[in-house]
């Protein structure tokens, strides 16, 4: 686990030290606030509350999140790196949960910089600032389950391209499974598998935190779907760091 | 740790070793072999290593000595065969073969963006040093290497002579008692070469070396054995004198040897 922390740190100060943080951090905070305020009408609703800025995170993480992860392990290779953090006496389980520790935290630091949002609801009205903590809960799950997914995807291929598409991809079915144009398409021919694509969607759980709900077979989701990739990960790297 | 027959390895026959074990062996290498596809880049090579010797891998480009070394160091797991580091198996305990073991990649890979301090301590708290022994363990290290000038230059502003060393200080760090170095002088000036064999030569006593190189004249500065290796095979495993008997020089043996690649190991030597 110390072994995990240090990756990790290091990890984290390699964000800061290049441009890589600072462009995702702004073009985060401008897509997310912009967002909110023309197509989520923030004003015009005239509830005090951050729904419509939580309601575009899982589909602007879509391709912030893959664009964070595609350079994890392909970066480590292009470098030549890998060999060096690989034969240092660490298990691979650590180096694999360091980087993803690292690219939640910079998520969450990301998430943390939006707190004028919350100010300016505070200021103008009086929000439940508990459904706003869980909202926020949610986002960060939401963020590490596209981590976990983005980073196996990074140990699979060299090519950071192909890591970011295929990541977008990969998300984009987590995300689209619970929408009802796809569960009413299947309960429509297959009703067994749209309850399976509700239960696997990551936006249908996203949307119970958003209300400020956070069960226990949620929180199960998120840990299983993040731990499940993470070994994913692990297994990836372990074949064909090499390569 | 496994051990059987000794034999001085002055004595030991020019061939590939086989399963000899030497009292002291802290390397252990047995049939190794890697395969990728239908291609062999490591084909059936054993040898040991014990304290005490500085062993020289010779070849020309793509003979398989990045690949064994790669093995060795447990990043590439090997197709057939076994590699042991003091005794623990590459494969089956890899975290307590790395720990015995300093190892410089191929190119010496480094992150750019830190300092040279802050990835050498980065290295030191990965492998369990905390505080002031970390402190101490980089500042020994840099010291070796004489990196203190340079201590706190991000690594991607150094030439290549730097950057070699930091990775060079890496692999010292922990004061292991097996290194491997993948061309360790490649990219320094005469006299940084000359710093970096005089170190080699002066921590050999204590330690298990494997060097891989190109420049011949290296192997007759700091080597106790060398071990030419073509087309995936050893070929010959000999002290370098042994080599140089007849009157004739490290490179012509060389080129004798790996230019004919496929004829009958050790023509000349065996004699």
């Amino acid at each position: 686990m110390r072994a995990a922390l240090t990756v990790a740190g290091r990890e984290l100060a390699g964000y800061f030290s290049t441009p890589v943080a600072y462009v995702f951090i702004v073009i985060f905070l401008v897509l997310s606030g912009a967002l909110t305020f023309t197509l989520g009408n923030f004003f015009a609703r005239g509830q005090a509350d951050l729904i419509p800025f939580f309601s575009f995170i899982p589909w602007l993480f879509l391709f912030l999140v893959p664009a964070l992860t595609m350079r994890l392990w392909a970066e480590e290779r292009r470098l030549g790196t890998i060999e060096l953090l690989l034969t240092l006496p660490l298990p691979a389980w650590a180096a694999v949960l360091g980087k993803f520790l690292a690219a939640w935290v910079f998520c969450g630091i990301a998430l943390a910089l939006t707190f004028p949002l919350w100010l300016t609801v505070n200021i103008l009205g009086e929000p439940d600032n508990g459904v706003i903590l869980t909202g926020y809960l949610g986002c960060l799950l939401v963020a590490g389950a596209y981590l976990a997914i983005g980073a196996a995807l990074s140990a699979a291929t060299k090519n950071q391209v192909i890591a970011f598409v295929l990541a977008v991809a990969v998300c984009f079915v987590f995300v689209a499974a619970g929408s009802p144009i796809v569960t009413e398409f299947l309960s429509d021919r297959i009703p067994a598998l749209a309850e399976a694509a509700r239960a696997l969607s990551v936006a249908d759980r996203f949307n119970g935190f958003t209300r400020g709900v956070v069960a226990l077979r949620d929180i199960v989701y998120f840990a299983g779907f993040i731990g499940f990739f993470l070994f994913l990960n692990a297994v990836v790297l372990d074949h064909r760091k090499a390569d | 740790m496994p051990s059987g027959a000794c034999g001085d390895p002055a004595l030991a026959d020019l061939r590939p070793a086989g399963d000899t074990h030497l009292a002291d062996a802290l390397i252990e290498i047995e049939r190794l072999t890697k395969r990728f596809g239908t291609f062999t880049a490591v084909d059936d090579v054993s040898f040991t290593v014990a304290r005490g010797e500085v062993l020289g891998f010779l070849g020309p480009n793509g003979a398989g000595k990045s690949t064994t070394m790669r093995m060795l160091a447990g990043f590439m797991p090997p197709s057939a065969g076994t590699a042991r580091i003091c005794g623990a198996d590459v494969v089956d305990q890899p975290v307590a073969a790395k720990r015995s073991l300093g190892f410089l990649p191929e190119g010496a890979p480094t992150y750019p963006e830190m300092s040279v301090t802050g990835f050498l301590r980065f290295c030191a708290r990965i492998r369990g040093f905390r505080g002031a022994e970390s402190y101490d363990r980089v500042a020994h290290a840099m010291a070796l290497t004489q990196l203190e000038g340079v201590r706190l230059q991000p690594i991607e502003t150094l030439s290549k002579g730097f950057k070699r060393r930091v990775g060079l200080a890496q692999a010292l760090l922990h004061d292991p008692p097996v290194l491997v170095l993948d061309e360790p002088t490649d990219g320094l000036d005469p006299n940084q070469k000359h710093e970096v064999r005089a170190l080699i030569g002066r921590m050999a006593p204590s330690k298990a070396i494997v060097i891989s190189t190109h420049i011949l004249e290296e192997v007759d500065a700091v080597c106790t054995r060398a071990i030419i290796i073509a087309r995936g095979r050893v070929i010959v495993d000999a002290p370098p004198r042994e080599l140089e008997r007849e009157g004739r020089s490290l490179e012509q043996v060389f080129r004798d040897l790996t230019l004919g690649e496929g004829a009958a190991p050790v023509p000349a030597v065996a004699a």
